[in-house]
């Protein structure tokens, strides 16, 4: 084998702009969240209510529209990471909790930030409550992060089945 | 009639943090020149070249395939890329395969890599959504919330994590090509290592690696080389969605089905009784309990159990990972393919200080995306 020399490596960043169309599912959805309404679509054959909805059922591969169900600002974190570990892009400083946020009456969770609360206290089952920003726009960013609402934690064999 | 198809020859690089002293398109010759000379054929012997990696975007290179037709000899051949994310590797050997079961070609090169010191994967695993904040942190940031999960479901006791750590750590001494050589690896420096993605730590993680695997994959009537092949038993993909309401996370119903399919084939039973070693994708400690309940090498909520005892160790009745793993390699793209191939070389006898005695059943596995890709190999030193 010959010798071979080390490659310099040179950063060339590069910018991609794009046109994003977020569909008819998802406007639904985001126009509810600039009202402060989170939007739930039920499916009308297996009768789950999907959240961030893109307008059909997954499962049944039959459209949700109409099926329009106004869900209560709070639910159950099923499950959270405590990230510790900085990134490109990160929209809060470290260590934070995310996690899934099964609202109440909704089959699928949201992803959320879990504030309000010290990080090394969150865990599986707490009940939490959104806190939105004072202006708020058609992103799910409007919701600023959600909060303990003090009520007991939801029993496990309530959420089980959502892990 | 389906041909019988088998691995005639493995090639792997040296796995790195950064492989300078080569190009991407270097680095992946190195791996084909390797299971070319294995295999005890040239560029001449091949008909087609079937190649994988995760997302273009990780290196920023779109369609890499096109670039390297030529460093992988494909000039003039049939030439096929596959992608299905973190899972790349293993069905990008599966596409070679079928293409030999099938009859339309007698032996094909299939090559998967990653240069992730020319890559941002973190980056590129924490896209921007429009209208979302960006909350979740890379792949670790994605799969410790089901790490989570399993360890309620299951009520794992919290140091089995740090022994998969451990013992995958300890397995990669064993091996040349693994990227991870960290001698003074102990259970203390496991423990005591930041929690980057609790209940993840750091050195419950994976490493970002250079690296790339090949395999010469022949029909029966085209094995060449001195070795031995390993005959492929039994071979299957799965595919689900990412979000359906009911979803199981922990236990995905697609993993539990490309694994029922992979033992039909192989005809295989009892596979912690029938499989002799394992090499299963674990790019985060807490998988290997995960996929041993997954692939029914254990009863769901005991997968832990195996760890705690020792059995998925190399000198275990079911070892797991003996090559040190995703854990001690993760060259993305080529982390399935690794796989496969390290199965192969178990079957072979050409493991070096990590070959296990007497195997001639193997298994290679490997998932990808948000735990929703699957591809599964029986590998066997008996001809099917
Ligand atoms: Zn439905």
């Amino acid at each position: 084998m010959p010798e071979r020399g080390e490659g310099t490596i040179v950063e060339r960043p590069l910018r991609l702009d794009y046109d994003y169309t977020a569909g008819l599912a998802q406007s639904r959805f985001l126009k509810g969240i600039a009202q402060k309404k989170i939007l739930g679509e039920r499916c009308p054959k297996c009768g789950k209510v999907y959240v961030g909805s893109r307008g059909s059922c997954p499962t049944d591969g039959v459209a949700t529209d109409g099926g329009e169900v106004d869900l209560p600002h709070k639910g159950t974190l099923t499950t959270f990471c405590v990230v510790n570990v900085p990134f490109a892009g990160q929209s809060v400083e470290c260590p934070y909790a995310s996690g899934y946020i099964l609202l109440d009456g909704a089959d699928i969770p949201l992803m959320g930030l879990i504030q309000e609360i010290p990080h090394d206290q969150v865990r599986m089952g707490l009940r939490v409550e959104a806190v939105w920003e004072d202006e708020v726009g058609p992103t799910l960013q409007s919701i600023k992060y959600w909060k303990p609402t003090g009520e007991p934690d939801a029993d496990y064999e309530t959420y089980k089945m959502h892990l | 009639m389906a041909e019988r198809v088998a691995i005639t020859g493995v090639g792997q690089t040296k796995y790195d943090t950064k492989r300078a002293d080569v190009s991407i398109a270097g680095l992946c010759r190195e791996a084909a020149v390797r299971a070319l000379e294995d295999a005890s054929v040239t560029w001449n012997d091949i008909d087609a070249v079937v190649i994988g990696k995760a997302p273009d975007m990780f290196e920023g290179v779109v369609m890499p395939e096109l670039y390297l037709a030529d460093a992988m000899g494909a000039t003039g051949k049939p030439m096929m890329r596959v992608h299905t994310a973190g899972s790349v590797g293993g069905s990008t050997a599966l596409v070679a395969a079928g293409l030999v079961k099938a009859g339309i070609h007698k032996r094909v090169l299939t090559m998967a890599f990653e240069k992730q010191s020319e890559s941002d994967a973190m980056w590129a695993l924490a896209m921007r959504i429009p209208f979302q904040p960006a909350l979740v942190a890379g792949a670790g940031g994605y799969f410790a919330p089901h790490i989570r999960a399993y360890i309620r479901r299951s009520n794992a006791p919290d140091h089995i994590g740090i022994l998969v750590a451990v013992k995958d750590r300890q397995n990669a001494l064993k091996n040349p090509y693994a990227h991870l050589h960290l001698e003074d690896i102990s259970y203390e420096k496991v423990a005591e290592s930041m929690m980057i993605w609790d209940p993840l730590r750091y050195l419950e993680s994976c490493p970002s690696s250079d690296g790339a695997c090949a395999m010469v994959v022949a029909a029966e009537d085209s094995v060449s080389g001195d070795r031995a092949p390993a005959w492929f038993a039994g071979t299957a993909m799965r595919s689900e969605a990412t979000q359906f309401a009911g979803r199981d996370q922990v236990n995905p119903q697609a993993g539990k089905d490309c694994a029922k399919e992979v033992y039909r084939q192989a005809g295989i039973s009892d596979p912690r009784r029938e499989i002799d070693a394992a090499e299963i994708y674990v790019p985060f400690s807490w998988y290997e309990p995960m996929w041993m309940e997954n692939l029914f090498f254990a009863p769901e909520g005991e997968g832990w159990k195996m760890t705690d005892s020792g059995a998925t160790a190399i000198d275990g009745d079911m070892p797991i990972n003996p090559s040190g793993g995703v854990l001690s390699s993760n060259p993305i793209g080529a982390s399935g393919m690794i796989r496969y191939a390290e199965a192969a070389m178990q079957i072979r006898g050409q493991a070096g200080e990590h070959q296990i005695d007497g195997v001639r059943t193997a298994m290679g596995h490997a998932y990808g995306g948000g735990a929703q890709f699957y591809s599964m190999c029986i590998l066997t030193k008996d001809k099917p």
